[in-house]
């Protein structure tokens, strides 16, 4: 009556011991594999993109803008802007690229985001590579050890994203200037400017860590309305976490990439007025 | 045969439904060990179906709302034929166990002030609903779960072992409930999953086993209802009663067969949805009785103009009562204009905006899309009366829900008999599991505690007979000159379309006669009913043996359907349209003819079933009193009424 | 109206093994997998054995895996399906399989008891609990769980590490602790029971690496993850890991 399989007891998972005896790792018909290799891929392009920016140390001033991965910039090394965003607390013994510094905090704060970490658990770890698709690995401890557990201090990593979000809300409003720091004038980048503040300020405030922050960890919603509104102001934005994350990911490249062409002068940044 | 493992228990409730997790509650909290036996598994009884909330007068959205009230409109619901004292203690009692589902954790929806939120439905005066959304009776089955999980977990702190006093055999099927004498001894059961036979020996069984729908072909009810808890209570000795009265909606899904008899809701006809046959005729203005001429609209044009100005027009006639309704989709498609399906087109697809029907009716949208893939906004429903719940049951005392005539045997829920009457009210169904279920729990604990040390017990002749009764299915092709062995599913499908066609919403004596010969038919073949395979989770197996109960409770139906001669509540008969006041304290009791089940079950005349008239008790003066003169002179005698 | 013959591949087998039978069966408009699994007992295997109960998405019984997907058979509809497609129907796979279809999900009724119970408020009858439409909205999503168990068998935790399956409470439970802990009358703490604490420490929550599956295969559409879980980890960490919380808890007190 049965055809085809014979149970093989060897490893921990679906195919083991008392499971429906069923030697392939999955049944899945569809194109289960398109979401995480879309992701890497995209993950991937990002991490390339931003090594090369982050440590060329170069074309990352163009007044009036700076680039968001140069913001603030804090070592003796950093060019010089005019009202801008560079302290010299680090002086002068930083050799390499004063990108590093600052991109700390960004990098950390999306790498324990909770949907980038779900991202790459899936496209990179394949800690499931799909829904019902078996993992790859033998043990699996998932973020109760070091070094996952770290993932919990997220919420730190949020308030340190505010600071930089301040910083670069900051560098928006610089870009209002012309090439000579004359105020009330507007360019095409500044206009890359704002959509990227934006999509920043829209990504870290729908945080899951500002969710709780703002008005997730209360019991009684009913004793405390304009937390209860704040919360529910984050709650919409963070259905849309994913979206955003990919948004503001993608506009901070761009804002980058904005700054590097009219730095290095491959491009003029068009003056609207 | 092998030695059947016993267990000695103080209660054991079968069914884990609402009444019987209840009852199971109630019981282990009186000190008693008791044992729950389902046949799904834990948490999945058909209570989840249940939408619309848990009728108690809590009076919270409105204060005047009484007990008094909730009797009066319970009885008005059931046409006076419920056994009051039932009515009574249901309502007296249903607030305080609406309140108490919530000191276990029921999270029921909130009035602005914070208490529970109440809402209107048909029947009740007030808004007197307490429900969570519409998945009510979810929220009930959980919150009942979790308190008896909670009482295994005190359990487990003072015993080491959560199933000490309180244990749920999940997907077990009771076969018999054995006896000592005239006592309860026990129940006699198999395991779903391995087929094993084991007996509960317990002084106190509570059947809590639901309703009969699936002796019907359109039944909105889940494969479960197939009347045990009757056929056990029958096959014991305790009586049924008011079986005739089985309540059909008029709109179930009869297309597609996905989805035949789930429910459509009244209110897709409230907001304007019409019904037509299959020439295209909005034919209800054909049926509206003379009783309601002049409250119902005559032609297309005045019926449209009530949803825009109810105040000076008079009603569409889609919105008479639920049974005229019926009735007349009943009648159309017997004249052969119904729809390809059996039944008629319930049609808002041309009368509303699409965007307008998905704001009005959210969750009919979603049902017809995602279980259909019918868009309601494009194409009309075909629809037609779904069987719904049973009025009918195990008599039982009101005060203890103690079955007639066997000591130690208690019945509470949908199996119960009496409380409804002819017809039930929406919303009483959920309040009478909590209310009887805890009633049953309490008493079958109290008798059980009366009886320590003189515990009947069940003897090996019986377990045995029981054993070879579930397992004759395995050995039907050995047995037969008498011909073939059967198939279990057809057998199924043969009854419910007997029932359906013949013993359905609208009775004639003539049909149901025939319908009492097909029976005894499906009897003698029955018994040949043979299965495949193993006993280790066989479905065709467990349906062989559930047709029994389901067999014996069609004939109650159809013999008690036969015998009343007029047409109350969930009983029509066209050859006795009208209610009759001399039938208004008479019950028809259904017991077994031939306990030891020999030839009787090929006479067609005899049966298996004799029905006896009762005449029940007169109603208490004092709630008598509840009522005006004028109302009791339609449903009471004279004689009744000058007492 | 039409009719046509579908191809199926149906797991059959108990724990001692077993393996896909082909069926070859009739599908009428309108139907869901669960009315051809019906079908195939009534004509072809009457002794096929699957769970099922209210048909209509409500019960959460006749979980399955269709096409390799975790899915209530009972919603899944054939119109879903290229007409030519093999569907692939096979129990459960994260759990031990009693009978074709049917596995025994008793690891869930034994997590189910692992997770303390509501604790009502001392000097609270009944009759006397005051809610808010607002504090109870958050559990009220929680408590449309049909128990149907598709995110405990998807959950990778388990599913592909047996393992684990003593120290983690799956995706259901945790949401059960979550209910609880934003109950708003739940009295736990003044019992000294500190539901975020036992999330992490005894039911597991750390395990969960929020991939999503859960919330992906929930047919009633419950966002597990960014609304239980999620909420449940950041009150773990207000618990145990978050230093300033910890100081000014302990100020309070002072």
């Amino acid at each position: 009556m049965a055809t085809g399989t014979e149970p093989q007891r060897d490893s921990g998972g679906v195919r083991a011991g008392t499971r429906a005896a069923i030697t392939a790792p999955h049944l899945r018909t569809d194109r289960w594999w398109l979401a995480p290799a879309v992701t890497a891929a995209g993950l991937f392009a990002f991490v390339v993109y931003s090594t090369w920016r982050a440590f060329a140390d170069a074309h990352y001033y163009a007044a009036p803008y700076v680039s968001p991965f140069y913001s603030p910039c804090l070592a003796e090394n950093c060019r010089t802007m005019r009202a801008g965003p560079n302290a010299d607390l680090f002086g002068g013994w930083w050799g390499i690229s004063p990108a590093i510094i600052i991109l700390i905090f960004p990098l950390g704060f999306r790498l324990t985001c909770y949907y980038y970490r779900k991202a790459y658990y899936r496209s990179f770890w394949a800690s499931p590579p799909a829904c019902a698709v078996a993992e790859p690995h033998r043990g699996y401890t998932g973020e109760t050890r070091f070094p996952l557990i770290l993932q919990n201090v997220h919420r730190y990593f949020f308030y340190a994203a505010i600071l930089v979000a301040g910083v670069l809300t900051y560098d928006t409003v610089l870009s209002f200037r012309d090439t000579h720091y004359r105020w009330g004038h507007m360019g095409l980048g500044t206009l890359v400017f704002l959509v990227n503040i934006v999509l920043i300020w829209a990504y870290t405030i729908s945080c899951h860590s500002c969710r709780h922050i703002v008005g997730g960890k209360l019991k009684h919603f009913s004793r405390h309305p304009v937390r209860y509104r704040a919360w529910q102001f984050v709650g919409r934005l963070n259905a849309r976490h994913m979206q955003l994350a990919w948004a503001s990911l993608l506009s901070v490249a761009l804002a980058d990439f904005y700054v590097y062409l009219v730095a290095s002068g491959v491009f003029a940044d068009p003056r609207f007025f | 045969m092998s030695v059947v493992d016993r267990q000695e228990w103080d209660v054991v409730v079968v069914g884990a439904g609402g009444a019987g997790l209840r009852a199971a509650i109630e019981a282990r909290e009186r000190g008693a060990r008791t044992a729950v036996i389902c046949k799904s598994l834990f948490g999945k009884a058909h209570t989840v179906m249940a939408e619309g909330g848990i009728a108690a007068a809590m009076a919270n959205a409105n204060e005047h709302d009484t007990w008094q009230t909730h009797f009066r409109d319970t009885l008005r619901g059931g046409k006076f034929l419920n056994q009051w004292r039932m009515a009574e203690l249901h309502a007296r009692e249903a607030p305080d166990r609406v309140w108490e589902l919530e000191t276990w954790g029921a999270l029921f929806d909130r009035t602005k002030d914070g208490r529970i939120s109440q809402r209107n439905f048909g029947g009740h005066e007030y808004p007197r609903l307490a429900h969570v959304g519409d998945r009510t009776g979810l929220e009930l089955i959980r919150t009942l779960q979790q308190r008896v999980v909670a009482l295994q977990q005190e359990d487990f702190r003072e015993t080491g072992d959560y199933e000490s006093r309180l244990k749920v055999f999940q997907e077990c099927t009771v076969t018999r409930i054995l006896k000592d004498g005239d006592r309860v001894s026990g129940v006699f059961a198999y395991e779903r999953e391995t087929g094993r036979f084991f007996v509960l020996q317990a002084p106190a069984v509570v059947v809590a086993t639901g309703g009969i729908g699936k002796s019907f072909k359109v039944t909105s009810n889940s494969w479960e209802y197939t009347g045990d808890g009757h056929a056990l209570a029958l096959l014991a000795g305790a009586p049924l009663v008011n079986m005739e009265f089985v309540q059909f909606h008029p709109t179930g899904m009869v297309w597609p067969p996905s989805v035949k008899g789930i429910l459509v809701t009244e209110s897709v006809r409230g907001d304007g949805g019409v019904l037509r046959n299959s020439e295209g005729e909005r034919f209800m203005f054909d049926y509206v009785p003379d009783v309601f001429k002049d409250k119902y609209a005559e032609s297309e044009e005045e019926a449209d103009r009530w949803y825009d100005d109810p105040d000076h027009h008079r009603r569409p006639p889609e919105l008479l009562p639920r049974d005229e309704v019926a009735r007349a989709i009943n009648a159309e498609v017997k004249a052969g204009r119904g729809s390809p399906h059996g039944g008629v087109f319930l049609d808002v697809s041309t009368r509303m905006p699409a965007e307008l029907i998905r704001r009005r009716l959210p969750s009919m949208y979603h049902q017809f899309k995602e279980l259909a893939d019918v868009d309601i906004t494009a194409e009309a429903m075909e629809v037609g009366p779904t069987c719904h719940y049973v009025m009918g049951g195990v008599a039982v005392d009101s005060d203890t829900a103690a079955a007639r005539g066997v000591p130690g045997l208690y019945a509470a829920g949908e199996v119960a008999g009496g409380m409804h009457g002819s017809n039930r009210l929406g919303g009483n169904s959920l309040s009478d599991l909590l209310v009887f279920g805890r009633r049953a729990g309490w008493h079958a604990a109290e008798y059980a505690r009366g009886l320590a040390g003189r515990r009947p017990s069940a003897d090996d002749t019986q377990v045995n007979t029981a054993a070879a009764e579930a397992l004759r299915p395995f050995s039907a092709e050995t047995e037969g000159e008498a011909g073939p062995p059967e198939n279990p599913y057809t057998l199924h499908q043969e009854l419910q379309q007997t029932m359906n066609d013949l013993v359905g919403i609208i009775r004639r004596e003539g049909e149901m006669e025939q319908a009492l010969h097909r029976l005894a038919e499906l009897r003698v073949r029955a018994r040949r009913a043979g299965v495949e395979g193993h006993r280790q989770f066989n479905p065709g197996w467990h349906l062989a043996l559930d047709l029994r109960n389901m067999l014996l409770v069609s004939e109650c139906v159809a013999r008690a359907a036969l015998e009343r001669t007029e047409s109350r509540g969930g009983h029509t008969r066209e050859d006795h349209p009208a209610m009759d006041r001399g039938w208004r304290n008479v019950n028809l009791l259904c017991t077994l003819a031939d306990p030891t089940g020999g030839l009787a079950a090929t006479d067609p005349a005899r049966g298996q079933i004799r029905l006896t008239r009762e005449t029940t008790d007169p109603i208490r003066p004092d709630l008598l009193a509840l009522f005006e003169k004028e109302e009791l002179v339609k449903y009471l005698a004279e004689e009744e009424l000058y007492e | 109206m039409s009719s046509y013959e579908a191809r199926f591949k149906v797991w059959r087998g108990d724990a001692e093994g077993g393996g896909l039978t082909d069926f070859t069966v009739e599908v009428n408009d309108g139907e869901v997998v669960l009315d051809i699994i019906h079908r195939l007992q009534a004509t072809q295997a009457p002794d096929l054995a699957v769970r099922w109960n209210c048909k209509a998405g409500k019960c959460g019984s006749c979980s399955a895996e269709i096409n390799g997907r975790p899915r209530l058979m009972c919603m899944t509809r054939m119109s879903v399906f290229d007409r030519s497609e093999t569907i692939t129907v096979t129990p459960l796979r994260a759990f031990p399989v009693v009978r074709d279809l049917v596995t025994d999900v008793g690891f869930n009724y034994q997590k189910a008891r692992e997770v303390p119970a509501f604790v009502p408020p001392p000097g609270l009858g009944p009759g006397e609990y005051r809610m808010m439409q607002e504090d109870v909205d958050r559990s009220q999503e929680f408590r449309k769980c049909i128990e149907c168990f598709l995110c405990q068998d998807v959950c990778h935790v388990v599913r592909d590490h047996e393992e684990n399956k003593p120290v983690y409470a799956g995706p259901r439970f945790l949401m059960r602790v979550a209910e609880l802990d934003m109950h708003p009358l739940d009295a736990a703490a003044e019992t000294g029971l500190d539901r975020k604490r036992a999330a992490q420490d005894e039911h597991g929550l750390g395990y969960c690496n929020i991939t999503k599956c859960c919330t992906e295969v929930c047919p009633e559409g419950i966002r597990i993850t960014d609304n239980a879980l999620i909420p449940l980890k950041e009150r773990a960490v207000d618990r145990k890991y978050d230093p300033l919380v910890w100081l000014g808890s302990k100020i309070r007190r002072r």
